[in-house]
C-alpha cells in the first residue's frame, strides 16, 4: 500500500499542476519572469513605488482608464496621510447626485468617493478610443494571464514592427501583446511625468511603478493576507503536532 | 513490581491527560481565533464607515425654519430656532428636566440646533418638522408613537422616552456649513 | 441499532427529553460513535471526516457571503468585489469559499477512489455507495451553480455552454432551456435562481449526508483487507481510536488549505473570471475548474451534440451501478492482484481525460480524450465484470486480528457498550 500511497499522492500533485500549466497556457507569448517585492511568502508592497505608480495613473493612464473600485480613502493605504488624501480628492470633480431642483450637479471630490472615471460609460469611452474599449484597471493584474509580469511586459513591450508585419491603421505592434496589435499606442515615454522624490522617469521604472500600484489596487488585502497566514500556518503546524501526539498516545497500546 | 507498573501506567495516564486538555483547549484557541472574522465580517464594511459624514449647508435656512438631513441613513433635525425658542429653552431649571442637560452643553451656536431625529424611546421619528406638525406641549417635538413630547431644545418634557434627543457630533467647516459626523 | 434497548443515560435532562422524544440515542446509532470499527482502517479512511468539514466551511462561509452579495445581473461583480475590498475580513471568507470547493473535490474524489480500490461498494454497502454516487451528482451541480454567481467571464459563459447542454435533447431541449434561463439567453433571472438553488443543494447534500451516515452506522465502515470484523477484538470505538487518528489528517489539511487560501488564492483560478461578463465576447480558451474536466473530456470527446450530453452524464452515472458491476467475491484490491493493475490504469485513464479537458478543442488532445472515454468506459463495463469472474483472488486471512498477534489480550478495548460503560 505504501508504493500506492505514494503514486497517489503524486498523481493529485500531477493533476493540480498539469490544471494550472493548461489554465495559463494561451495563444499570446509567455512574458518574461520579474522579481517584485510583493511576490512570496512574505511579500510586500513598496510605498513609494506605490505613491510614484499612483502619479503615472493619473496623470497618463487615468485620461482613458477608469480605476472604478480604488477610491480616495484607499489612498491611505499606499502611505498618504489622510490630509494629503482628502487633498487630492478635493482636486477632483465628481458627480454629487441630484440637487433640490432636479438638476445632477458636481461637486469637489471627498474620500469616500471613487476614482472619477473618463468616460460616462462604455459607449462613450469607445467612440472616443476608435471603437476600442479601454479596460477598467482595478483588477488588471488578476484578469491577465502572467498578471504583473505581463503588465510590465506589455508597457515595455512597444517596437517596431518587424519587416513584413502588416499594422492597421490606428493599431501599434507590441511584442507581448496577443496578435501584436494593440490599440493603445505607447503610452509612457520618457520623462512624461516628474517623480517628487527626484526618481528618474524612465519607461522601466514608470512601468515597474504603475504595475505594482495596479497589482495593490488588484490585491488590496494582500499584505495582510500574507502576514495574517503565516500567524495561521504556525498555529496550524503546531496545532496538527499536538494531534499526532494525542493519537500516538490514544494507540500505544494497539497494535495496528 | 506491581506497583512500577501502576506508576508507570498513572504516569502516562497523565501523560495522556495533559495531551487531551492542550490539544482540547488549542483547538478551541483556534476555532474561537477563527469565528471572529465571521462575527466581524457583519460589522459595518469599510465602504459603509466612510459615508458616516455629511455636509450641509446652512446659508439657505431661515429663521424658525427646520430642515432635515441624513446622516449615516439617520434623520437629522437642523433648527434655526428663533429667539423666542432660544430664550424658552434657556429658561428651564435643570430640577425640571427627566434628563438633565442645560441648552448650552446642546449647541455650539444657540440659534442653529442639531439633533438626531429619532425617539429615545422606541425609535420612531418625532414630529415637528413640517409646518402644521404637531409641535407637543412644549413646542419642540412630539412623537406619535407613544407620546413623548420634547421641547425647543429637544430635551425630553413628557412621556415614555429615557433620554433627550441626542445631539451628533458636528462642527462647523465655516460660518454656513457643517458637517455631521 | 434503533429498535435495540436503549441507552440509559445519567444525565437528567437527557433522560428527560429520551422518554418523550429518543433523539439522543437516535442520533448515536445513525450518526455517533456506537459504530464497530474495525481495528485495521488506515488513513484513507479519513476522507469521511475531511469531507463534512469541507461541508461545514463551504456552508459557513457561503452564510456570510450571501450577506452581502446582489444576485443580480448588474450588482453582483460588483458585489464580489466590495467583498474582497470593503467588507471586514471578506477577502478571507470569499477565497476559502472559492479555495474550499477545491478542497470539496479533492476530498471526494480521494474519498471514491479509495472506495474504488478497497471495494467499498459490495454487498452490504451498496446503498451506501449509491447515496455518495448521488452526494457526487449534487456536489456538482452545486459547485457548477456556485461558479456562475460572481458574475465575470467564466461564470457567463460556463453557464451559457452547460445549460445549454440540455438543449441537445430532442423535443424538448429548447423548451427546457428556455425553462432553465428564464429568458432567451443566460441573464439576470437564470443568476437570480442559481442563487436561491445554490443555497439550498448544500442542505440536501448535508441531509443525504446523514442517510450516508446511518447507512454506514448499519455495517461500519469496510475495511483495508475486506474482512467484516468477527467479534469485538476485530473492533476499536471510533472515539478515540479513529477520531484522534483522523484529527491529524484533518490538520495537515488545514495546514494545505490554508496554505492556498493565504497564499495562493488564485492557483486554480482563470483570469478569465475577473473580467465582468460579456455576453458579446466569448473568452478564447474556455475550461471548467479542475475537478470537472475528466467529464468535460468526455462531453468533447463526442462528435454528436447528443450523444456527448448523454456520455458526459453517463460517466458520473455509471458510478451508480459499479456494486452491480464487480463481480468479484473479494473487497479489497490487496489480495486481486490482476484488478490492481487495472485500477491503476483506470486513475491514469481518468488523469489523462482531466489533461485532454484542459487542452484547447482539437488536435491531439482529442485523439487522447477519444481513446481515454473509450477505456474509462470499457474498466467499468468489461474489466470489471471480467476480471472478477476469471481473476484468482490471493490468500485471504481468516480475519483482521489474524495477521498480528495482540501482545496482552487485556488491552484490547472493546466496543463501549452499556454494561461495560458502568
Amino acid at each position: 500500500m505504501n508504493n500506492s500511497s505514494l503514486l497517489k499522492i503524486i498523481i493529485s500533485l500531477a493533476v493540480l499542476t498539469l490544471c494550472n500549466y493548461a489554465y495559463a497556457a494561451g495563444d499570446a507569448p509567455v512574458p518574461p519572469k520579474k522579481e517584485w517585492s510583493f511576490n512570496g511568502m512574505f511579500g510586500t508592497f513598496e510605498r513609494d513605488k506605490l505613491q510614484r505608480g499612483f502619479k503615472v495613473y493619473q496623470e497618463v493612464c487615468a485620461s482613458c482608464h477608469s480605476l472604478k473600485y480604488i477610491n480616495f480613502r484607499n489612498l491611505t493605504e499606499i502611505g498618504f496621510t489622510p490630509e494629503e488624501a482628502k487633498f487630492i480628492a478635493s482636486q477632483a470633480i465628481v458627480p454629487g447626485g441630484i440637487d433640490d431642483d432636479g438638476e445632477p450637479f458636481e461637486r469637489p471630490g471627498r474620500l469616500s468617493d471613487p476614482l472619477p472615471r473618463p468616460f460616462p460609460n462604455d459607449n462613450a469611452a469607445r467612440a472616443a478610443n476608435g471603437g476600442a474599449l479601454p479596460p477598467d484597471l482595478s483588477l488588471i493584474t488578476k484578469n491577465r494571464n502572467y498578471g504583473p509580469n505581463y503588465l510590465f511586459a506589455l508597457l515595455t513591450g512597444y517596437v517596431d514592427p518587424p519587416s513584413g508585419f502588416e499594422l492597421s491603421p490606428g493599431m501599434s505592434y507590441n511584442k507581448w501583446f496577443a496578435g501584436h496589435q494593440i490599440a493603445m499606442s505607447a503610452p509612457l515615454s520618457e520623462d512624461i511625468v516628474e517623480y517628487p522624490d527626484g526618481t528618474k522617469a524612465s519607461i522601466d521604472q514608470m512601468a515597474e511603478d504603475i504595475t505594482h500600484f495596479l497589482h495593490w489596487a488588484a490585491n488590496p488585502e494582500l499584505e495582510e493576507r500574507h502576514s495574517l497566514g503565516f500567524q495561521v500556518l504556525i498555529f496550524l503546524v503546531l496545532l496538527t503536532i499536538l494531534f499526532w501526539f494525542v493519537k500516538r498516545a490514544v494507540w500505544r497500546k494497539i497494535d495496528h | 513490581m506491581s506497583s512500577t507498573a501502576d506508576k508507570e501506567q498513572d504516569k502516562e495516564a497523565s501523560r495522556r491527560d495533559f495531551l487531551f486538555i492542550t490539544a482540547g483547549a488549542a483547538s478551541l484557541v483556534g476555532a474561537g481565533m477563527a469565528v471572529w472574522p465571521f462575527i466581524n465580517s457583519m460589522n459595518p464594511a469599510k465602504d459603509t464607515l466612510a459615508l458616516a459624514t455629511t455636509e450641509v449647508d446652512l446659508s439657505p435656512i431661515e429663521e424658525g425654519q427646520r430642515i432635515t438631513v441624513m446622516w449615516r441613513k439617520k434623520p437629522v433635525f437642523i433648527d434655526h430656532r428663533t429667539k423666542d425658542q432660544i430664550e424658552k429653552a434657556r429658561n428651564v431649571s435643570l430640577s425640571e428636566l427627566k434628563d438633565p442637560q442645560s441648552d448650552n452643553d446642546r449647541v455650539q451656536r444657540p440659534e442653529w440646533l442639531v439633533l438626531v431625529g429619532i425617539c429615545t424611546h422606541l425609535g420612531c421619528i418625532p414630529k415637528g418638522q413640517r409646518t402644521g406638525d404637531q409641535l407637543g406641549e412644549y413646542k419642540g417635538w412630539f412623537c406619535p408613537c407613544h407620546g413623548s413630547h420634547y421641547d425647543t431644545s429637544g430635551r425630553i418634557r413628557k412621556g415614555p422616552a429615557p433620554t433627550n434627543l441626542p445631539v451628533p457630533p458636528y462642527k462647523f467647516t465655516n460660518e454656513t456649513t457643517i458637517q455631521i459626523g | 441499532m434503533a429498535g435495540g434497548p436503549r441507552r440509559q443515560y445519567n444525565n437528567p435532562i437527557i433522560r428527560w427529553i429520551e422518554y418523550r422524544l429518543p433523539i439522543v440515542s437516535t442520533m448515536e446509532a445513525t450518526l455517533g460513535r456506537d459504530m464497530p470499527t474495525p481495528r485495521n482502517l488506515n488513513y484513507w479512511w479519513s476522507m469521511g471526516m475531511i469531507l463534512t468539514v469541507a461541508l461545514a466551511i463551504q456552508i459557513l462561509t457561503g452564510i456570510f457571503l450571501a450577506m452581502h452579495y446582489v444576485p443580480t445581473a448588474e450588482g453582483a461583480f460588483d458585489s464580489v468585489e466590495r467583498i474582497m475590498r470593503d467588507v471586514n475580513n471578506g477577502w478571507m471568507i470569499r477565497y476559502m469559499h472559492a479555495n474550499g470547493a477545491s478542497l470539496f473535490f479533492a476530498a471526494v474524489y480521494i474519498h471514491i477512489m479509495r472506495g474504488l480500490y478497497y471495494g467499498s461498494y459490495k454487498a452490504p454497502r451498496e446503498l451506501l455507495w449509491i447515496l455518495g454516487v448521488l452526494l457526487l451528482f449534487i456536489m456538482m451541480a452545486t459547485a457548477f451553480i456556485g461558479y456562475v454567481l460572481p458574475w465575470g467571464q467564466m461564470s457567463f459563459w460556463g453557464a451559457t455552454v452547460i445549460t445549454n447542454l440540455f438543449s441537445a435533447i430532442p423535443l424538448i431541449g429548447e423548451t427546457l432551456t428556455t425553462w432553465i434561463w428564464g429568458g432567451f439567453a443566460v441573464d439576470n433571472p437564470t443568476l437570480n435562481r442559481f442563487f436561491s438553488l445554490h443555497y439550498l443543494l448544500p442542505f440536501v447534500i448535508a441531509g443525504i449526508t446523514v442517510l450516508h451516515i446511518w447507512a454506514l452506522h448499519v455495517h461500519g465502515p469496510s475495511n483495508p483487507i475486506g474482512i467484516s470484523p468477527k467479534g469485538k477484538h476485530d473492533t476499536l470505538p471510533y472515539h478515540p481510536y479513529y477520531t484522534t487518528k483522523y484529527l491529524t489528517v484533518f490538520g495537515i489539511t488545514l495546514i494545505i488549505f490554508a496554505f492556498f487560501v493565504f497564499y495562493e488564492p488564485l492557483y486554480l483560478n482563470h483570469p478569465d473570471s475577473f473580467k465582468p461578463a460579456d455576453p458579446l465576447s466569448t473568452p478564447s480558451h474556455i475550461v471548467p475548474e479542475w475537478y470537472f474536466l475528466p467529464f468535460y473530456a468526455i462531453l468533447r470527446a463526442i462528435p454528436d451534440k447528443l450523444g456527448g450530453v448523454v456520455m458526459f452524464i453517463a460517466s458520473v452515472a455509471i458510478l451508480f451501478l459499479v456494486p452491480f458491476l464487480d463481480t468479484s467475491k473479494v473487497r479489497s484490491s490487496r489480495f486481486r492482484p490482476i484488478y490492481k493493475q487495472f485500477y491503476w490504469i483506470f486513475i491514469a485513464d481518468v488523469i489523462l481525460l482531466g489533461w485532454c479537458g484542459s487542452q484547447p478543442a482539437g488536435g491531439i488532445a482529442l485523439l487522447l480524450a477519444r481513446i481515454g472515454t473509450v477505456y474509462y468506459f470499457a474498466h467499468f463495463l468489461l474489466v470489471m465484470p471480467l476480471v472478477g469472474w476469471f481473476e484468482k483472488p490471493r490468500p485471504i486471512p481468516d480475519g483482521i486480528s489474524k495477521p498480528v498477534i495482540p501482545k496482552e489480550r487485556g488491552d484490547i478495548p472493546t466496543r463501549s457498550s452499556p454494561e461495560a460503560a458502568e
